[in-house]
């Protein structure tokens, strides 16, 4: 079974329908009991970091999810949660990834904030991106996204590159939207139900 | 790098799609789940619906189609008509959408902006604004286009990005409809917001939407009718874009 972990941040009825799609079975839960015995545990999320992390600090997560064993996946905030600590609110987050979440900044050229759309992915290192090649688009939108570290298993450039996604051990992250990119998005669902 | 979108819109009526949609091939024409599926698996990047529903009923009628469009479709949509309040906007959201426009009760009451920007994040509301040119000014209109009203074009655009909205759907009344194509110089100066400008309205050809992507700085195209009628199927032209060197999801 699958655990969607519910701590009440926006859209958790997308990655929802993407598993339904797939034909995978889930369930949507906040129960620590649920979390630790799923095969798969999934942290979406949409919004703003800092009442992110607040919520899975009042449900207790914050302490339960880094010493889960199982493949977990965060997507979005979800894996900027996974991160040391996020500009955004001035927030300090879970500490699994080794990487820094930074505001998106443009160089030279202004930037439009927040980075909405579909972008390519490079310097794919994992087995969530089996039969997708380099250069894959994959649908974004954030304002906010971890620095490149030794945990980077893609990455995109906007005004710099940043982690498209990130892996160690058993947690993964993605910082574009696998339930919302189309073919491409559903590849790397079905291969995360297969790590 | 980041693609240029290609955004097809369904104009919905009592939960069925409107405007003349003639395909050849696709058995339920008038249902916005297989028309969106179809235009999604043909490579649309987003999808925007519209109610144009003029009854409570019609209103409720999209709400469950937002949930039905939710499960099947794999790509972002954008829905709109009609969202006047943050209950409004939940209720969609609740439903499975991925982002709201609001135009004419923003222009009533700004705050609307603001107030569903700052309780389900910016990227969630489209700032929809539809503008005549009277007199050499823009003049933003409302209600479709019918009621004219004193705000000026740049002017709001500011406000809406000011107030919260993650993206800019414009609209020139002056050239929706016609096919003659988008009103470039103006798309280009809305380009200097810091927010995304998707442009809308007026396309009637590749080389519309190659000039407002490029000459325009639009980051994303919005068309209804050359893919209802099946003009220039969305393969067609993204590899007509591609051709002339405009980044485009393939």
């Amino acid at each position: 079974m699958i655990a969607i972990t519910d701590y009440d941040t926006g859209n958790l009825r997308s990655v929802a329908n993407a598993l339904r799609r797939i034909g995978a079975e889930f369930t949507v839960t906040s129960d620590a009991a649920v979390l630790r015995q799923a095969d798969r545990v999934l942290l979406p999320g949409v919004g703003e970091a800092s009442s992110a992390m607040a919520k899975l600090r009042e449900r207790g997560l914050d302490a339960l999810i880094p010493t889960l064993t199982q493949p977990v996946l965060g997507i979005c905030i979800g894996m900027q949660l996974m991160c040391l600590d996020s500009e955004e609110g001035d927030t300090r987050c879970l500490g699994i990834f080794p990487a820094h979440v930074v505001r998106l900044r443009g160089g030279e050229n202004p930037l439009k904030i927040p980075h909405v759309g579909w972008d390519t992915v490079g310097r794919l290192r994992s087995p969530l991106f089996d039969g997708l090649g380099e250069g894959t688009y994959l649908y974004y939108v954030h304002s906010y996204a971890a620095q490149a570290c030794d945990a980077t298993i893609a990455q995109t450039d906007y005004g710099g590159i940043f982690s498209a996604a990130l892996g160690r051990g058993n947690f993964f992250g993605t910082q574009f939207h696998p339930e919302k990119s189309g073919r491409a998005g559903e590849r790397i669902l079905r291969n995360f139900l297969k790590l | 790098m980041l693609a240029k979108r290609i955004i097809p819109c369904l104009d919905i009526r009592e939960g069925q799609t409107v405007k003349g949609i003639n395909f050849v091939g696709l058995r339920n024409v008038g249902d916005p789940v297989e028309l969106g599926a179809k235009y999604a698996a043909e490579g649309a990047d987003e999808l925007v619906y519209l109610d144009i529903s003029a009854t409570e009923e019609g209103r409720q009628t999209f709400t469950e189609l937002v949930a039905r469009i939710a499960e099947r479709i794999d790509i972002p949509f954008t829905v709109g008509g009609g969202i006047a309040s943050v209950a409004d906007a939940g209720r969609l959201l609740d439903a499975g959408a991925d982002k709201v426009t609001v135009n004419s009760a923003a222009v009533r009451d700004p705050a609307l902006i603001d107030a569903i920007a700052s309780k389900y994040g910016s990227q969630f509301v489209v700032a929809a604004i539809d503008a005549r040119m009277t007199d050499g000014v823009w003049r933003v209109t409302t209600h479709g286009g019918k009621r004219m009203t004193d705000r000026e074009l740049f002017a709001w655009a500011h406000e809406v990005c000011q107030r919260g909205a993650g993206e800019l759907l414009f609209t020139s009344m002056d050239h929706d409809g016609t096919r003659d194509g988008y009103p470039c110089e103006t798309f280009a100066r809305l380009a200097e917001l810091p927010i995304p400008i998707i442009a809308s309205g007026g396309a009637g050809s590749v080389r519309h939407i190659a000039d407002v992507l490029t000459l325009g700085r639009a980051d994303a195209a919005l068309a209804a009718s050359i893919f209802h009628y099946n003009e220039i199927p969305i393969p067609v032209l993204k590899r007509e874009l591609y051709r002339l060197n405009i980044n485009v999801r393939q």
